[in-house]
């Protein structure tokens, strides 16, 4: 069976060059803590499950120290130049795209094949198709325009590294979720909510809940984390349990709130802060202000949605 | 009430514009202290979550690729390609990009597009193209904002189609929570119930969209 370890393999692999190249890279600024930075993220794939839950930490905490504190440099190995890329742009027309759909099309075949594809686990079909289909891509790929061997690696690390410490921030917010959840912030939230509601009033017990799906997906980052906290406290005793709604249209619609809360939030860093950093943007939060104007109109519509629809 | 001093440590470390990593730890530690663990419990339980939360990381294996192909010049190619498309300008471009994004993740093809993926090597590139050609003046500043708008429009598309789809997680979160509450929902009759708020989003960021292109 082709599961995760196959695919943690692979990316433990990958990351474990990028600390190397990094390490013989003399022109690399904070050569040492850059390469420290990517050879634990290659140590946590390659060898995370043997490591035990302090070691993790301990793992973590290593990652922090060198990511928080502007340990972590960006790499600029050689490659080719503006008018170079230009003219291989020219020589090579459209052909150039192919390549770039290797992943999605691999991704696309994997997801249609999955049920008859037993030697893949059901689960992890997504993770292995875009795993194997970024080795195809980077055989093929290599092999029809024949750039220097370590090209490829050379090139994922220029990339790599100016996304450099925020690469590990929606891992980190999500080990964060895991210790709220144990400290049982989401039942305090979730009770303090609950009784912002007076008896009766539909439209408010609506707003409460759709704001407070928006704003506890924006503290924790993610709307499946504040969904169980929402519900059990407003959705299913008020909205559901005393004014009567129907339970399908409450979560569905509610679900959507807490998306529009995932735009507006750096909590979600994979959406909002990680590519600003892959997009070279000079404001941290230039995705987010892109992203308020749709989303608060949208959370109002979800909002008379809910009032409209779960209430017939 | 101690556990939430962790969220007030995160509120305050975000305002304040710290390194969000060393913020993130001290909000953890703030809250599992709060509720009683001790300091390497909270350590312990940071290391277990991070661990099992590595599935997020995967997807960057794709950055090797996706670098070979801009040293081979793909993103010079994609900014030609809008050049020699009349009509194209970055609104159209974009609500082309954000219908293609909503139905590919309403048929469950979320993996296909992506910000390593299609974003930064073809989206931002074609749709800062287009920005020039209306407005050949336009600043490093209005570039970013093409930028980032490209990026917001990958997000909206893939949040406001995927919850379409029967099998993706969100539906089956929802259905299992029900289920434990004991009403059983099948995840049809929940999917339906995104379609509304679909279309709204493809309508007000279409709008939105639209409307970047008449500000020049």
């Amino acid at each position: 069976m082709i599961g995760l370890p196959f695919v943690y393999d692979i990316a433990g692999l990958v990351f474990a060059a990028w600390s190397l190249l990094t390490l013989r890279d003399r022109n690399q600024p904070r050569r040492i803590t850059s390469a420290a930075f990517w050879g634990l993220l290659a140590l946590s794939f390659l060898a995370g499950d043997r490591l035990g839950d302090i070691g993790n930490g301990v793992l973590v905490l290593g990652l922090v120290g060198l990511g928080g504190f502007a340990l972590v440099a960006r790499a600029n190995p050689a490659t080719t130049s503006d008018t170079e890329r230009a003219a291989s742009a020219a020589r090579h027309g459209n052909r150039l795209l192919l390549p770039a759909l290797i992943v999605p099309a691999v991704a696309l075949i994997g997801t249609l094949a999955a049920p008859s594809l037993d030697f893949i686990e059901a689960k992890q079909v997504t993770l292995v198709c875009l795993a194997a289909g970024a080795v195809i891509a980077v055989v093929v790929t290599s092999l029809w325009l024949r750039p220097p061997p370590l090209a490829p690696l050379q090139e994922g690390r220029r990339l790599v590294s100016q996304i450099g410490w925020a690469i590990i921030l929606p891992q980190m917010l999500a080990s964060l979720g895991a210790v709220f959840a144990l400290a049982g912030v989401g039942q305090i939230v979730g009770g303090v909510v609950g009784g912002l509601i007076p008896d009766g009033a539909r439209f408010i017990a609506v707003l409460v809940f759709t704001l407070g799906m928006a704003g506890f997906t924006m503290v924790m980052g993610n709307a499946f984390a504040a969904f169980p906290v929402m519900m059990a406290a407003v959705g299913l005793p008020v909205l559901v349990g005393s004014l009567g709604g129907n339970p399908a249209v409450v979560a569905a619609i509610g679900m959507l709130a807490g998306f529009c809360g995932t735009l507006m939030t750096p909590m979600a860093a994979n959406f909002n802060i990680v590519p600003a950093a892959l997009l070279e943007l000079d404001d941290r939060s230039g995705v987010i202000k892109a992203q308020v104007a749709t989303a608060l109109p949208l959370l109002a519509i979800n909002t008379l949605l809910i009032w409209g629809l779960a209430f017939r | 009430m101690w556990p939430l001093l962790g969220l007030a440590v995160l509120v305050i470390g975000f305002a304040l514009r710290f390194n969000p990593l060393p913020v993130i730890v001290a909000a953890a530690l703030a809250s599992g202290i709060g509720a009683g663990l001790s300091p390497l419990a909270v350590v312990a339980a940071l290391g277990k979550a991070f661990n099992s939360a590595r599935y997020v990381s995967v997807p960057w294996v794709i950055l090797p690729v996706i670098g070979l192909l801009e040293r081979a010049g793909l993103r010079e190619r994609a900014r030609t390609i809008v050049a020699e498309m009349a009509g194209a300008t970055t609104g159209r471009l974009l609500i082309v990009y954000l219908l293609f994004r909503q139905l590919t993740s309403a048929v469950g093809l979320t993996a296909i597009a992506g910000h390593a993926q299609t974003v930064r090597p073809l989206l931002a590139p074609m749709a800062e193209a287009a920005a020039e050609r209306a407005d050949p003046a336009i600043t490093d500043a209005g570039r970013q904002k093409v930028r980032a708008m490209a990026a917001a429009t990958d997000n909206i598309g893939m949040f406001f189609g995927e919850d379409i789809f029967l099998a993706v997680a969100s539906i089956l979160l929802i259905k299992g929570f029900l289920e434990s509450q004991g009403i059983i929902v099948a995840p049809l009759q929940l999917s339906v119930w995104a379609i509304p708020t679909a279309i709204c989003a493809f309508l007000i960021h279409g709008a939105r969209l639209l409307a970047m292109d008449r500000r020049r």
